[in-house]
Parts: structure tokens; C-alpha cells; sequence
């Protein structure tokens, strides 16, 4: 069984979907829940086989799919993917848990399963022509689901959604063919094995352009600042669980190729460019951050605190170091529980009341007293309070960029408050003040249904934000492969500056004489 | 005096002839049978006339052994040249036939299926294509050619609409101007060169270092635009949505595979050798008509209200798409137009004979056109799955992986790189993440609006049956599944482009 484990855990939710065709529609959401903690138990167990003191790839399988072109079916996981697999089974368990209400629930939750099968594609494929399949195949799920069950603008939210990351992504691929070709000219094999092309070492301009091709694809994806206009559409106007799944699963495809390709393939054009993304990503998060101030659609409000987040998981990949990566990779999981968790509350209020305005509500905490506490708790973890998930991955990230910019660190760490500011003058405008809607008096609080998928989320929170080392150790001892990679194929002096492997741990004993010391 | 010719009948190789000469017979013997014995129903014609296409395609297996153990294959004083091109595209002629003549078997009648004309005609035009493929003779291609056309236009003519005879006679029309030119073209190089052997034709030209450049690019252009109506470059294309609309769905799917292919065999053969010798005009006209009918064809079907349109419009930039691979002209290159027309052979022909099975006998009320975006409206909830086979046809057609066509893509657009053409490549990317609008605008209204209050879901399979169903299951395993048989089928087509000298 452990030979083809990722295997079986990509494509058990795929055979379970096709199943699902017979099932009855009212067993269905018991059907889809079964399926769900299935992966996720499968996905417990790659983290128990999985040994934490390998950096590389584990769980490797390989075969064939065109030999002649190099193709193959590769998969391998480690630290980085490793939980966020997890991340996404727990997502899609507790999403289609928290379906109620919702009409064609079938067609939901096959599309679900559809789409658990392309998110851990993504995040095990190690083949780059597999892991496009899984990045593309991606798309179609998500069309279908903002476009069927979202708001009045679903279509055209949906279109847009699609055609953004689809024109995104055939960038990528034509820089993926030329890697390719790249490595056949190098070597005379064609291959697209992304741990094959690691050691390929490649000149400068050569690999600017290509880390211009891949960041297009993942900059639309993640979104970053010029490419995010689809973004707050999507959220606008998808349904709580495609909102839930986006934010915390399909974004981080975005930030985890990035690690996955950019860096580790092109260090000395990620060194060329970590200027001008660092610049980028401020401007996202600083920007973001006003707009979200300015909403008056709580969702609005979260999906745009969910862009300026991400734009510190980027400051943090482009810190170079290990630190500062493997910060922004415990973000994104962090990122993923929080945001996700904020997009159901969200939908907890708008299916008692259908509306997602802001003055709408007011004094919802005397109404609602449970929904209220876990919504603080949440929002804090947002605003990056300590001991909460959010705080350990911001800190590292900030702190692994303050190693190359002080002054940019600054800035982007003070747009943090500005998050503070909106969250919490969103969180007032919910929860405290009188009822002044006569709508609002009799709203009951959350159900045993929504609590069941709330509560795990708020023990992660807390668990991982006061004791982070079981995911932040696998997480570094990856990061770190990935940066001595970085760091053994820099070619340009700049590149050998800025990549900086930690120092070892033993502090030599040096014989100083009293003075001496400066 | 006169020294009598003496040929012995092996020298004339006529086992070059075998697939062609058992369509010809299929047809005359369905002239025959209709000859004896009048009434006979469709089902008949259309079993007699896979039972020859079949045999066809297995004496073309048994040619194919050959070629690969013997090199190519000469015949009759050397006109009939069987190479691995000619091999290739005279299988996806034959297979692609054997797809389309069971979906004559509709459930509703139709005319044009009521005349055995029809089969035989079908069947001479196979032969025609076959001609045009397996031979360096410009006087035979355009013989093929001209077999072919004839045969094409009175099929149309017989699906009895008065939409159908408009575009009947449009296409012949058209189709006589391209005959002219093709004529002219050949002409003109037969005045520099002395032949009409493509093969004596370059080397000549390049024994002379094209020293009459400008008679020789008279003659290339007429060629071009002969063979660009063929295949419907822009801005030769202006008949194809016409005749693709007035055409029966079935046969207009049939329309954009296997003519086209037909034309891209002699077009490699035509025009590869003026593009490996570095004359810069034909790279440019080459490169011009590649962006000019990818881009043009996606903007026009990008505003199209009827699905058939659309299609016939994506058909115009798919082969915009796969003509980059004669001005790449690598063995790479062209064994990916190959495994791209294979591949869209199946999907395309999967598309169209889905429109075919949802055809009422006359137009829907109030409706001017009969597969209009509206008509597939929540296609989901009245009919989920031939909405589901369909949503898959337009998934691959805009090249999501892992269906089919994506892989075509693949490899069109990495021999583009691989030759340094990285600027059509990104071209190609971004035309094929244009095209994706208008078939997620299909899926958009299958899956995401509300029914149309009077439709049922019975409508999108009124016309189906058995057989029908049989052929849109081969394509959506095919387009599904494709993924497994990439290999053998690349490594296949590879050995043959290169045998042939491509």
C-alpha cells in the first residue's frame, strides 16, 4: 500500500465522485461526508508514514506516461506539500459537512470530490506536464461551482475566473515546454521531471525569461497585485464552500509553485526580481487592506483581508531564506485554516439572513453569543494576535525578509495594522452595539451541524499558534533543501549574497582575550 | 517506326492502388445494387459502405508493413508515391469516414440518406482524397482534388434545406476559382521547371538557386490560395461557416477533418521545401496567414449566436493552429499536425455529431437557426448526460488536459519552441486562451442558466439511436482516455514523418 499511497489518496475522491452518480440525492451529503473523512484519515496517514527528518521528496512513484517525450507520472511529496494535502482533505471534509442549504447537492458534491482529486494532484505532482494537468483541471470544478450556485453575477465572475488563470497558466506552459527543450539540449533526453530539472543550472537570461513565463501563471493564481481583479469577483459571488475551498486551498497553488519551480529553478532570476515582487507584494498588501477598509460586504471585507495576506506569504517566499520561507509556507496552512474558517462563518449568517451586508447587522453578540466568540477568535487570529496560527507565520515571514530589507519589512509590517484596523471595526460593526434590526432579534445561534465543522478549526488555531513545531520542523527541514539547492546553483555574485543558509547551530569556542573583543 | 511499350504488370505496383481501388469498388457496387433493385433502406448502404471502408483501411495496414520494411513505395510509372504521409493521412481519411458514415443511421429521415447517390458519392469521394495524398504529381493531386470537390459539393447540396443548396453552390463556386488557381499555379511552375513532379520541381529550383523568384512566387501563391480554400485559411475561409451551416451537422463536422487534412499533406509537400530553403517570403506569407486565421477565426466565433458557427469558426482556427507546423517544418513539428488531426478528428467529429443528434426536423420555434447558445440552456438538469459528454468535447477543443486535444497542443507548441519560434508560440497560447471563452460560453449555458421553460431534456437526443450513440461513445472514450495511447501513436506517426523525409 505505501508504494502507491499518494496515488490512491489522489484518485480515491476521483473514484468516489464517479460512484456518486448512483447515489440517491438525499443520502448524498452523508455520502460526500463519509468520502470526506476517508481522505482525510488517508491524509492522516501520509503525515504518520511520513519521516520528518527527510527534507526531499517522499512517497516516490514513477511511470511512464510518453516516454518519448519525457513525460511521466511522478508524484512525491514533502514538508511544504505534505500539509497542505492535509489541509485541503480537512477543507473539502468539513465543506461538505457544512452543506445544508443548497439545491442540486449531487452535483455539489460530485464536483467536490472532482475537485479533491486536482488540488492533491497539484500538490504531489513532481512531472511539470502532470502538474499542469492538475493545475488546469483545477479550473473546471470551480467554474462549475461559482457558476451553478453563486450570487446574480455568478457567470460572469465564473467566466472571468476561468479565463484569467487559463490564460495564466498557457504562459506557463510554453515556459515549461522550454525548460524542457532546455534539458534536452543540455542532456539530449527530454524530460519534464521537476527534481531532473533542479539540477539543471541554467544563465541568467535564460532564466529571467522563464521565471517571467511561470509568474505570470502563478501570479494570476495567487493573485497577486496587477493580476487579483478576479479574485474579489470569485469571492463575491461564489457560495460559502467555493469561497472556503478557494481561499484556503486553491490560492496556495499559486504560492507552493512558486517554491516548487521559481525558486529552486531559477535562484539567481528570483534574486534578479525580488525587488520588484517584494514591491509588488507591499503595494498588495497595503492596498488591499484599504480596500477591504472600505467595504461595506462583510465577505468583501474577508476576501480582501485574504489577498493582503497572501501578499505577505509572497514577501516571505522572497525572502530567500529558510526562515523567512518556511514561515510563509506555515502562513499559507495558516492563511488557509483562518480565511477558510472567517468565508463559513460568513455563510453561517448569510443562510439565516441572506444578505452579507454590513448594516445589515449590529449587536449580533447578544443574539448570537457563540457565533460571536468564535468570530472574535477567528478575526484576532487574522489581525495576527500571538498565540494564534496566523502570528508564528507572519512573524517568521516578516522577520526572514528583514534580513534583506529593513526598511520594506517595516513598511509591510505597519500595513498589518491597518488589517487590525478593518477587521476590527468590521467585527464592531457585527457584534457589538444594540440589535437595531428588528430582523436580527430572533436569529438562532450556531447549530450543532455548523459547530461540529467550526470547532476543529478554532482548536487549530489555538494548538498550532501556541505549540507550531509538529508542522514547522518537517516544514523547515524541506525549506532548507530547497535553499541549499538555491544556494549550491546561484551563479551571479548578487544571488550568492542574498541566498543565505543558515549558520550551524555549534558555536565554536574562540579564544578571546578581554578587549580584544569588538 | 514505333518499338511496341512493353510493361510487365508487376512493374506497376498496384498493390499502391489497393486502398483506393476497394472504396472505388464499394462505390460502383452500391451504384450497382440500386441498378437492381430500388427502395432499399439506408441501413444497408451504410453497412456496405463501412464493410469497403474497412477492408480499405485493412489493405492500408498491409501497405503501412510494407513501407516500414521496404521504404516507400512506387507505382504505376511513378505517379502513385506511397510514403509515410501519404500512409498517415490516409488513415485518419479512412478511420475518420468510418466514424461518420454510421451516423447517417439517425432515427429521424432525412433525405439526402434516402438516395444511394449519396454512398457511392461518399465513397468516391474518399478515393479522391486518397488520390490527392498518395502521389508528387500536381496533376494528380488536382485530379484527386477535383474528384474530391465534386463529390463534396453535391453531398452538401442533398441535405434539402434551401440553406444547403445556397451553400452547395457557394462552395462551388468558390471551389471551381481555387480549381482555376491551383491550375495556374501548377502551370506556372511546369514553365520554369519542365515537370510536375514536386520532387524534379525543387530540385530544379534549387539546382537554379531560385533565380526566377518572381515567376516562382506567382506560382506559390496561386498554389497557396488554391490550397488555402481547401483547408479555409483567411482570408480564403469566407465559404466555410456558410457551407458549414447549411450542411448537416454531421457533415459538417466531417467537412473540418478530412479535406483538411487532404490539403495539409500536399501543402507539406508543396511548400516545405521553399521553407527549409530559407526563402524569407514564404516564411512570411506562412507565418502572416498562421496569425491572421488563428486570431480572425477566434475574434468572428468569439461573437457567433449559433453553436454550428462557432464550431465551424474553431474549425478555421484549429487549422490556422496546426499550418504553423509547415513553417516550423521539423520532423517534430509535422508528426505533431498529425497527432493533432488525429486527436481533433475525434473530438470534432465527438462535437458535431452531438449537435447532430439533438436535430429536429425542422427549425425550433422561433428560433432562426437550429442549434443556437439558448437552445442548450440548462442542458444539466434536463439531460446531465449529454451534457457532460458535450461539456467534455468543449474542454478538450479549448485544450484543457488531460483531454484529448490538449496533448496536440503540447506538442504543436513545444516543436515551436523547440525551433525557436517562441513568438507563434505564445501566440498560439494566447489565441487558445481566446478560443476557451467561446466553448466555456457552451458549457456556461449548459450547466449554469435555468432550462428554457418549454424544452425538454428529449430534445438534445431526438435523433439519436443505437449507432449514433456507439460513435459518440468511441469519441468520448477517445477524448477521455487519450492519454494512453499518446505513446504508441507519437512513436507510430514519428517513424513515418521521418521515413518520408519530413
Amino acid at each position: 500500500m505505501l508504494n502507491h499511497i499518494l496515488s490512491i489518496v489522489i484518485f480515491f475522491p476521483a473514484v468516489a465522485a464517479i460512484l456518486g452518480f448512483v447515489i440517491n440525492k438525499n443520502s448524498m451529503r452523508a455520502y460526500g461526508v463519509v468520502v470526506g473523512v476517508m481522505e482525510f484519515i488517508l491524509s492522516l496517514y501520509l503525515w504518520w508514514a511520513f519521516n520528518p527528518n527527510i527534507g526531499g521528496f517522499q512517497f516516490l512513484e514513477k511511470t511512464p506516461l510518453i516516454s518519448s517525450f519525457g513525460i511521466n507520472y511522478q508524484l512525491g511529496i514533502n514538508g511544504i506539500s505534505l500539509f497542505i494535502i492535509i489541509m485541503a482533505s480537512f477543507f473539502t471534509m468539513i465543506g461538505i459537512a457544512s452543506l445544508t442549504k443548497i439545491k442540486n447537492i449531487k452535483n455539489m458534491i460530485i464536483t467536490l470530490l472532482f475537485l479533491q482529486m486536482t488540488m492533491v494532484g497539484v500538490f504531489s505532482a513532481l512531472d511539470g506536464i502532470l502538474f499542469y494537468i492538475f493545475w488546469e483541471l483545477s479550473l473546471v470544478p470551480m467554474l462549475y461551482i461559482i457558476g451553478a450556485w453563486g450570487g446574480p453575477l455568478r457567470i460572469y465572475a465564473s467566466v472571468k475566473f476561468f479565463l484569467y488563470t487559463f490564460t495564466g497558466s498557457l504562459i506557463m506552459l510554453v515556459g515549461l515546454l522550454f525548460m524542457a527543450y532546455l534539458y534536452y539540449q543540455t542532456t539530449g533526453v527530454w524530460s519534464f521531471s521537476i527534481p531532473a530539472w533542479y539540477k539543471l543550472v541554467l544563465p541568467l537570461h535564460y532564466q529571467i525569461w522563464l521565471f517571467l513565463a511561470f509568474f505570470i501563471g502563478f501570479a494570476v493564481k495567487v493573485p497577486m497585485f496587477p493580476f487579483h481583479t478576479w479574485l474579489p469577483y470569485a469571492h463575491g459571488q461564489a457560495p460559502t464552500i467555493g469561497s472556503v475551498i478557494l481561499a484556503a486551498v486553491l490560492l496556495k497553488m499559486g504560492t507552493y509553485a512558486f517554491i516548487l519551480f521559481s525558486l529552486p529553478m531559477f535562484p539567481d532570476a528570483a534574486v534578479y526580481f525580488m525587488y520588484p515582487i517584494a514591491i509588488l507584494a507591499i503595494i498588495m498588501i497595503i492596498y488591499t487592506a484599504m480596500v477591504a477598509y472600505a467595504q461595506k460586504d462583510i465577505k468583501q471585507v474577508v476576501a480582501y483581508s485574504s489577498i493582503s495576506h497572501m501578499g505577505v506569504i509572497i514577501l516571505g517566499i522572497f525572502s530567500l531564506n529558510v526562515i523567512g520561507i518556511s514561515g510563509s509556507v506555515f502562513l499559507m496552512i495558516a492563511h488557509g485554516i483562518v480565511s477558510g474558517a472567517l468565508f463559513l462563518l460568513v455563510g453561517v449568517i448569510y443562510d439565516r439572513r441572506h444578505t452579507k451586508l454590513m448594516s445589515e447587522f449590529g449587536g449580533l453578540a447578544h443574539v448570537m453569543p457563540r457565533y460571536a466568540t468564535i468570530f472574535g477568535i477567528m478575526v484576532m487570529a487574522a489581525v495576527g494576535l500571538p498565540l494564534t496560527i496566523n502570528f508564528i507565520g507572519e512573524f517568521l515571514s516578516l522577520l526572514g525578509f528583514f534580513k534583506q530589507s529593513h526598511v520594506m519589512t517595516l513598511i509591510a509590517t505597519s500595513a498589518i495594522i491597518v488589517g487590525a484596523i478593518y477587521m476590527l471595526t468590521s467585527y464592531k460593526k457585527l457584534f457589538f452595539g444594540n440589535v437595531t434590526n428588528e430582523k436580527n432579534k430572533n436569529l438562532p445561534d450556531v447549530s450543532k451541524h455548523e459547530l461540529i465543522a467550526l470547532i476543529p478549526l478554532v482548536a487549530i488555531t489555538i494548538w498550532l499558534g501556541v505549540y507550531p513545531n509538529p508542522i514547522l520542523k518537517p516544514i523547515t527541514k524541506s525549506v532548507r533543501v530547497i535553499v541549499q539547492i538555491m544556494h549550491d546553483k546561484s551563479i551571479t555574485p548578487q544571488a550568492r549574497m542574498r541566498i543565505s543558509l543558515p549558520k550551524s547551530k555549534i558555536i565554536q569556542y574562540k579564544d578571546i582575550k578581554i578587549g580584544e573583543a569588538k | 517506326m514505333l518499338t511496341p511499350l512493353n510493361i510487365t504488370i508487376e512493374s506497376l505496383n498496384l498493390s499502391t492502388l489497393t486502398p483506393i481501388l476497394i472504396t472505388l469498388t464499394g462505390a460502383l457496387f452500391i451504384l450497382i445494387i440500386d441498378l437492381f433493385k430500388k427502395d432499399l433502406n439506408k441501413s444497408l448502404y451504410v453497412v456496405i459502405s463501412s464493410l469497403f471502408l474497412i477492408l480499405a483501411f485493412g489493405s492500408l495496414v498491409d501497405l503501412a508493413t510494407e513501407v516500414i520494411n521496404n521504404g516507400t513505395i512506387f507505382g504505376i510509372f511513378n505517379l502513385m508515391k506511397i510514403d509515410g504521409l501519404s500512409l498517415i493521412s490516409q488513415f485518419i481519411i479512412i478511420g475518420a469516414s468510418i466514424l461518420f458514415i454510421p451516423l447517417a443511421l439517425t432515427s429521424k429521415r432525412f433525405h439526402e440518406f434516402s438516395y444511394p447517390e449519396f454512398f457511392s458519392l461518399f465513397l468516391f469521394m474518399i478515393a479522391g482524397f486518397e488520390f490527392m495524398v498518395s502521389t508528387d504529381n500536381l496533376i494528380l493531386i488536382f485530379l484527386g482534388l477535383e474528384t474530391a470537390s465534386l463529390a463534396l459539393y453535391t453531398l452538401i447540396a442533398l441535405h434539402n434545406r434551401s440553406k444547403s443548396f445556397e451553400a452547395a453552390v457557394k462552395y462551388f463556386t468558390m471551389g471551381a476559382l481555387a480549381a482555376g488557381l491551383f491550375v495556374f499555379g501548377a502551370m506556372v511552375l511546369y514553365a520554369l521547371t519542365g515537370s510536375v513532379e514536386i520532387n524534379q520541381i525543387a530540385t530544379t529550383l534549387r539546382a537554379d538557386h531560385y533565380i526566377n523568384l518572381p515567376y516562382i512566387l506567382v506560382g506559390v501563391v496561386f498554389l497557396f490560395a488554391a490550397l488555402g480554400f481547401k483547408v479555409a485559411i483567411i482570408p480564403f475561409h469566407t465559404w466555410a461557416p456558410d457551407v458549414y451551416e447549411g450542411a448537416s451537422a454531421s457533415m459538417a463536422g466531417y467537412m473540418s477533418i478530412v479535406p483538411k487534412i487532404a490539403g495539409f499533406v500536399v501543402m507539406m509537400r508543396l511548400f516545405e521545401f521553399l521553407v527549409h530553403s530559407g526563402l524569407i517570403w514564404m516564411q512570411v506569407i506562412l507565418y502572416a496567414s498562421i496569425v491572421i486565421t488563428m486570431t480572425a477565426a477566434n475574434i468572428w466565433a468569439l461573437v457567433q449566436t449559433d453553436v454550428k458557427r462557432m464550431l465551424a469558426y474553431s474549425s478555421i482556427s484549429h487549422a490556422g493552429f496546426v499550418l504553423s507546423a509547415i513553417l516550423i517544418g521539423t520532423t517534430q513539428a509535422n508528426s505533431a499536425l498529425f497527432l493533432y488531426w488525429i486527436l481533433f478528428a475525434f473530438t470534432n467529429l465527438g462535437a458535431f455529431s452531438m449537435l447532430w443528434i439533438s436535430r429536429q426536423k425542422n427549425l425550433p420555434a422561433g428560433q432562426s437557426s437550429d442549434h443556437s447558445y439558448e437552445k442548450f440552456s440548462g442542458m444539466i438538469h434536463t439531460s446531465p448526460k449529454t451534457a457532460i459528454v458535450m461539456g467534455i468535447f468543449m474542454l478538450s477543443l479549448a485544450g484543457v488536459p488531460p483531454f484529448a486535444l490538449f496533448w496536440g497542443k503540447l506538442y504543436m507548441v513545444s516543436s515551436a519552441v523547440t525551433s525557436g519560434y517562441v513568438g507563434l508560440a505564445i501566440i498560439m497560447v494566447l489565441n487558445s486562451a481566446v478560443a476557451a471563452y467561446y466553448y466555456i460560453k457552451l458549457i456556461v449555458y449548459m450547466f449554469m442558466k435555468e432550462p428554457v421553460t418549454d424544452v425538454h431534456g428529449k430534445i438534445y437526443t431526438i435523433n439519436s439511436s443505437t449507432p449514433l450513440s456507439v460513435v459518440i461513445g468511441v469519441a468520448v472514450i477517445a477524448t477521455l482516455f487519450a492519454i494512453l495511447v499518446i505513446n504508441p501513436l507519437l512513436e507510430f506517426i514519428t517513424s513515418f514523418v521521418y521515413s518520408s523525409g519530413f
